[in-house]
């Protein structure tokens, strides 16, 4: 590509407020025809919504954009697909219930006579597009039944079928394995040869580096800088992005663990999930667990928290000593001082269409609710509400109508931790906590974590990033086919033997949950 | 942190028709010959987005109607509207408590005509064999003397108990199959509805149980305050003449409204009615009881259809088995979704069904002032409620675009 090309996109002083807080504020950019922009910022920085303007999903207050050279103010997402430019989701906008060609031509079914669909064009030419990018499946194939990196695939194959001249990337290998990835990027680097135009937006900066031609880094709304490639390097993206040195990606630990155990475990099996399972977690201890996908990790953490049921073992948690085989429901693991954060804030952490003091406030209302009708205090409620964020430290503007979903996923995670501390529990199941979660944002959720062990809790740490394992745990188990593998102390750990300890049994290196070692710079 | 990618759904409502996208909000025109058009826009928009909408809405339409229905602000007029609003708004509570947690009581026809049959056979002062003698329970509950509990001390208390205890069984089965067996609260209450309907009927074999005790028939009739319209001088007020403003109905309405409001937006229980509509799985994992919410949800729903088959019947005079059916479920789905409560669960007040029930039996009244036969009528209100629908459809789309 050359930056000589006139551009295919112009962006002059494009802005978009939100509850009165801007989001976005006087962005002029150019993306050079045939050229991969990398788009790179924190959570919250605008990048989502940036996206959403040119893709058609949100208006700009201000500002105008050219596309071609023509003045391009689509209405929505319908527009913006006709004007050539398709956006590929962070969650795809595939129909699970249909095939493949169908989810393909799901904005414009080939007719024949009649009104019927032709079903034979819609596959023939699904099976074109397909072969282009060199997916082995039919056509006919249901899309519930693809793995997330084919799936991605399907979506590139609709956008190849609107014959798209821009394609927007929003964080497109945070569910791909490392074989997947690769498949994705040659195919970015064929799109570009194709000579069409792509914006990849990701937080995984080695990747930006390797694939963009032109590098723009988005802060609070506002554009930084952009300029080619070659003009920056890692660390310069970083100091773009948060505004200030990143001396530590972790931070130090600040106590030892007592000697107490706060929970114990013994014997947990349950046929197909976990196997004999049995560990101890002392107080102001920070463990972490370990393992591929599909080891155990969140089956293990729904069973200790009630969720699911396990044929036998026990669970004994500040010395209240309970079977984990039946009856065990989440309230009353909350009762015994278990908190549980998710690995997916949308499904299971949070209400999103409600307000951010609503969803700090849902485990405790019986704590703040007064007898006989259960009334709730809202004004002690609202304080303890307030001052639990502010713990934590959530960005947001108005914390009683402001919804979640407008948060960033890092502010977002917040909430979810804002919303546990708030009960005060004593031992902590963090699963993927920073999965989504910008390098900023993680370094605050590693300070939280550190925090919480400190103050005498016990933290279960359950990650894929063996990094931040590595920094934060006092001790690291390993899981593998729902058993305990292995267990390691921090004398130091040494990455090799965890790694092995995972790979027990051979498995190929892309069924790793998450191989990229540079993820997080 | 958008809300474009949050389910296949939405991508399939955005890519939708690309007409439909464009009518919302025009694109900004620059000129300032437009800055009255803006503040026109501007106002529209403010009043489409009210929380109250069909509280403004109510009153153009009222005003609207007033010069061709010059008797529709007659007192007497207005004192009827009211006297509608009561049953209906005592049945749409519960309605709205289901829908909350983004589920639908179907059933609720079917308790009114079943808790309406069964005051009757309890406290009817006697019945005639001629009409009732085929009934199931003729001889046994019922029989010439009259209802089970006729001639006891506590006759019409214990009935009035007993209706509203049958209304909340209907409701705990409903509940029970939705929470613990996973069954769709759409599939269970509508075989709720299809079979208590039955049974009502066969019970009585269609028949209606009239002859209701004094002190029933005053429960649903009898003014506690009444306006006078005419001159002081007047030395004889005509029975005509008084407006009942205060009614018994209305008490008992009110009552049931106002706890349904402090139980919804003050207790915990509440709180957590909200959280399941709006994600069930986070709020299970936060530790609320679902399943028991649940089927207290329904168990409300259920007791508040009794409470609006007690308003009713008192006021008929009669046990109906065929009370509740019909264009019923739209009068009450229709004028709680029309207040603005959410089909999709999570957004809902008291205060909205309320106002929702006034719109509606307004509509019915204007409706029935224009001379329309009942199909004309019922083919309005659908019209109606469609509009309604497509208001809070626009409604939600701007919102979706300004954030």
């Amino acid at each position: 590509m050359t930056l000589a090309e006139p551009p295919l996109l112009a962006l002059h002083g494009v802005g978009k407020s939100f509850f009165g807080v801007p989001a976005l504020a006087d962005v002029t950019l150019e993306i050079g025809a045939g050229s991969v922009l990398g788009l790179v910022g924190e959570n919250g920085a605008g990048k989502s919504t940036l996206m959403n303007i040119i893709g058609g999903v949100l208006r700009p207050d201000t500002g105008q954009m050219e596309l071609a050279g023509e003045a391009y103010a689509p209405l929505g997402p319908g527009d913006a697909t006709r004007a050539g430019v398709a956006f590929i989701h962070q969650e795809l906008n595939l129909f699970g219930n249909l095939t493949i060609a169908e989810n393909i031509f799901v904005g414009d079914f080939p007719r024949r006579a009649f009104g019927f669909v032709d079903r034979p064009a819609m596959r023939r030419r699904s099976r074109d597009l397909l072969d282009r990018l060199d997916i082995k499946v039919s056509p006919d194939t249901l899309i519930e039944e693809l793995a997330p990196g084919e799936r991605q695939l399907v979506e590139i194959a609709k956008a190849l079928h609107g014959d798209a001249r821009l394609i927007i990337f929003d964080e497109p290998t945070t569910s791909l394995t490392a074989r997947e990835t690769d498949r994705l990027f040659e195919i970015i680097e064929r799109l570009r040869a194709e000579g069409r135009t792509l914006v990849y937006i990701s937080h995984i900066l080695t990747d930006v580096m390797r694939l963009a031609d032109t590098i723009a880094v988005l802060r609070d709304g506002r554009l930084v800088t952009d300029g080619p490639q070659r003009d920056f390097d890692i660390p310069k993206l970083i100091r773009s992005m948060i505004g200030r040195e990143l001396k530590q990606l972790f931070p130090p630990r600040s106590a030892l663990p007592q000697a107490a155990p706060v929970l114990e475990v013994e014997g947990l099996s349950q046929p197909g999930i976990v196997k004999d399972v049995g560990f101890s977690l002392r107080r102001g201890e920070i463990l972490g667990l370990f393992g591929l996908m599909g080891s155990g990790r969140t089956e293990l953490a729904r069973i200790l928290f009630g969720l699911d049921e396990a044929s036998s073992g026990s669970i004994t948690i500040a010395g209240r000593r309970r079977g984990a085989t039946r009856g065990l429901r989440p309230e009353r693991s909350i009762r015994d001082g278990l908190a549980f954060v998710t690995e997916n804030r949308r499904e299971e952490g949070l209400m999103m269409e409600a307000s951010i003091a609503d969803n700090v406030a849902l485990v405790s209302l019986e704590a703040y609710a007064r007898t006989p009708l259960r009334i709730v205090d809202r004004t002690a409620l609202g304080g303890a509400v307030r001052d639990a964020t502010a713990t934590m430290r959530v960005k947001a503007a108005n914390f009683d109508r402001q919804p979640v979903k407008s948060l960033s996923g890092g502010n977002q995670q917040k909430v979810v931790l804002a919303k546990w501390l708030l009960n005060r529990p004593t031992v902590f199941i963090l699963d993927e906590p920073t999965r989504g979660v910008d390098v900023g944002a993680k370094y605050e959720i590693y300070t939280i974590t550190d925090h919480l062990a400190a103050e005498g809790n016990g933290v279960l740490f359950i990650s894929s990033e063996l990094d931040e394992l590595i920094a934060m745990c006092d001790r690291i188990l390993v899981m593998s086919r729902g058993e305990i593998w292995g267990e390691f102390d921090r004398k130091p750990f040494v990455r090799e033997a965890i790694m092995h300890a995972a790979f027990r049994d051979n498995r190929p290196l892309d069924s790793a949950a998450d191989p990229a070692p540079g993820s997080a710079p | 942190m958008h809300d474009s990618g949050t389910i296949p759904e939405s991508a399939g409502r955005a890519e939708a028709p690309g007409g439909v996208d464009g009518e919302g909000v025009e694109p900004r025109t620059s000129a300032a010959a437009a800055h009255t058009t803006g503040l026109v826009r501007g106002f529209v928009r403010r009043l489409l987005l009210s929380e109250y909408f069909v509280l403004w809405l109510m009153i153009i339409y009222f005003l609207a109607l007033l010069p061709f229905l010059p008797s529709l602000s007659n007192p007497a007029n207005l004192a009827n509207i009211l006297s509608n609003v009561w049953p209906l708004l005592a049945v749409a509570v519960g309605q709205t408590f289901v829908l909350t947690i983004a589920g639908i009581d179907l059933s609720q026809g079917a308790v009114v005509g079943l808790t309406s049959v069964v005051l009757g056979m309890l406290v009817a002062t006697q019945a005639s064999p001629e009409i009732l003698s085929n009934a199931s329970i003729w001889g046994s509950i019922l029989t010439e003397e009259g209802g089970l509990f006729n001639g006891l001390a506590f006759a019409v208390p214990a009935a009035i108990a007993v209706m509203l205890a049958v209304g909340a069984v209907v409701g705990l089965f409903n509940g029970v199959a939705v929470a613990y067996f996973r069954m769709p609260a759409f599939m269970v209450t509508l075989v709720s509805l299809i079979v208590f309907s039955a049974f009502a009927l066969w019970i009585t074999q269609s028949e209606n149980i009239s002859d209701f005790p004094p002190g029933l028939v005053s429960l649903g009739k009898s003014p506690i305050v009444s306006v006078f319209l005419g001159a002081a001088a007047e030395s004889r007020v005509l029975r005509r003449e008084l407006y009942p403003i205060v009614t018994y109905p209305m008490l008992i309405s009110l009552a049931l409204a106002i706890s349904a409001h402090f139980l919804l937006s003050r207790t915990t229980f509440g709180r957590h009615v909200f959280a399941i509509g709006l994600n069930r799985k986070a709020a299970e994992i936060s530790g609320v009881p679902a399943a028991r919410v649940i089927v207290l949800v329904f168990v409300i729903s259920g007791f508040c259809a009794a409470v609006g088959s007690l308003l009713y019947s008192t006021r008929l005079e009669t046990g109906m088995p065929s009370l509740g059916q019909g264009a019923f479920l739209l009068d009450v789905i229709g004028a709680t979704v029309i207040g603005g409560i959410s089909l999709f669960g999570g957004k809902a007040k008291i205060v909205w069904t309320f106002l929702g029930v006034l719109f509606f039996a307004l509509l019915s009244n204007t409706l029935n002032l224009m001379n329309l036969s009942s199909f004309h009528i019922d083919m309005m209100k659908g019209a109606v409620i469609l509009s309604a629908a497509l208001l809070d459809a626009t409604r939600r789309r701007i919102m979706a675009r300004e954030g």
